[in-house]
């Protein structure tokens, strides 16, 4: 990697973001991935890299890869951190910059759609309800007006209709 | 002991026993639930994505709470940590709220900071108690043995929840199953996560992770793994044939929401527990209850 092609801020653009913050703080011990268990089958989701390829400012690589996108989310790293980094909360820091490069993994542009249309990710359809009703539990409205007026708030929505790439 | 009951995405569409468990366990200990058809998304599925609006979805849920004088319940550990993350957030951060409220004003909401939420397991350990619940036990587990699984989003991050639990050895649903006088068996990596969270980004990952657990619970021995959180559920009773065909294994471990095994204690019809509902038969499991 040559240096000019490194981005020395980047680190300073992931601390603005929330969950970002802490970033700086670590200092490469490797306890996030010695109890991470999606590491624990997938060598290439490599918490303690990712940050320090976002510290040394690997802009590009970082925020273009798929492995950000496997964090389970299971805070194991973030409660064993000794630097309380928030590791769980500085992935999701690099996906938010990443959507905002277009870089967004298809799955996460279904889930959108899912949720700013219908205001839930789970769908409901007449048969769930219809299910539902046999066994005696109320019926759940199948979209949400107020949830999709929020989406185009925040501009949500235009990622949805446009699908994003992998 | 009134509730705004938060169902969340999962639970109506795939763990509808689970619902259904935990409404009759609740009317029978004196939980009421308020149903809020209003209700959407706790926010976490999109938290990736964009966390601004993650969380004005979590704030939204919050204010309706808030508008109805209640607390929040959920059923979905992930619901309880994103909406529980949120509302302190909340409560503490009047800048945050500010800017939170300038756009749910748009949709004519407003969040003052008020709600407060509890996970329903929380809300049988803290409000109720094993103790009381031992003494309303009318039918005793005895002779059975269960796994627990608590789901990490019950437990983490342990500063949200106040800590109310140790997010590496916690005790709460053991102690709930051993009220019910089942016996609770330990297990390797018992915090392991289910890999729910990330099944529509690499199946061959979280599956993985899955098929660990279920390793681990059936070198244990057990009658059943017990949870509390219908995306654990998910992976480990519906994906249990889809991880014993991919690795060429069999299991046939039940995977019973705590709720269910409550009601089975408490002497409730196991009819109305939704136990046809688990996807791998629990019919074994009852005939050594009768």
């Amino acid at each position: 990697m040559v240096i000019t092609k490194l981005d020395p801020k980047f680190k300073d653009e992931v601390t603005k973001v929330p969950g970002g913050q802490n970033i700086k703080r670590c200092f490469q011990c490797g306890t996030c991935n010695v109890g991470c268990p999606v590491r624990e089958i997938e060598e290439k989701y490599n918490p303690r890299k990712i940050i320090r390829m976002t510290v040394l400012g690997m802009r590009d690589r970082v925020l273009s890869s798929d492995f950000i996108w496997l964090c389970s989310a299971c805070y194991t790293c973030q409660e064993r951190c000794p630097q309380d980094v928030r590791i769980p909360e500085v992935m999701n820091a690099l996906k938010n910059l990443a959507v905002k490069e277009g870089y967004i993994h298809s799955s996460f542009a279904k889930r959108v759609e899912l949720v700013g249309t219908q205001g839930r990710l789970f769908p409901i359809s007449q048969f769930d309800n219809t299910k539902r009703k046999e066994l005696g539990l109320p019926q759940i409205p199948p979209e949400n007006k107020e949830v999709q007026e929020l989406f185009k708030l925040t501009g949500l929505n235009k990622l949805s209709s446009t699908g994003g790439g992998e | 002991m009134k509730y705004a009951f938060f169902p969340g995405c999962l639970t109506p569409v795939m763990a509808r026993h689970y619902e259904l468990s935990t409404r009759k366990v609740a009317k029978k200990l004196g939980v009421k639930f308020i149903d809020v058809e209003d209700f959407a998304c706790c926010g976490f599925p999109i938290m990736s994505v964009d966390q601004e609006t993650a969380l004005l979805m979590a704030a939204r849920n919050l204010s309706i709470a808030e508008g109805l004088g209640l607390d929040i319940c959920t059923l979905c550990n992930g619901c309880a940590s994103t909406l529980t993350e949120a509302s302190k957030k909340l409560m503490h951060n009047d800048r945050l709220r500010e800017k939170v409220n300038e756009k749910l004003e748009k949709i004519g909401r407003t969040y003052k900071g008020n709600a407060r939420v509890k996970h329903f397991a929380r809300v049988l350990y803290e409000d109720i108690g094993p103790e009381k619940i031992k003494s309303q036990v009318k039918k005793s587990l005895e002779g059975l043995k269960f796994a627990s699984h608590y789901g990490c989003h019950y437990l983490k991050p342990s500063d949200v929840y106040d800590k109310f639990e140790d997010p590496e050895f916690p005790r709460s649903l053991d102690e709930l199953i051993s009220a019910l006088g089942a016996e609770t068996v330990e297990y390797e990596e018992k915090m392991q996560c289910c890999g729910g969270v990330i099944l529509d980004i690499d199946d061959k990952i979280a599956l993985a992770m899955t098929q660990k657990k279920l390793d681990h619970v059936k070198a244990a021995g057990t009658d059943a793994i017990i949870l509390i959180c219908p995306l654990c559920g998910s992976m480990y009773d519906r994906n249990q044939r889809v991880v014993e065909r991919r690795f060429n294994v069999a299991y046939n471990i039940p995977v019973l929401y705590y709720t269910q095994v409550l009601g089975l204690a408490l002497g409730l019809d196991p009819k109305g527990l939704g136990l046809d509902l688990n996807r791998v038969k629990t019919s074994d499991l009852l005939s050594k209850l009768a």
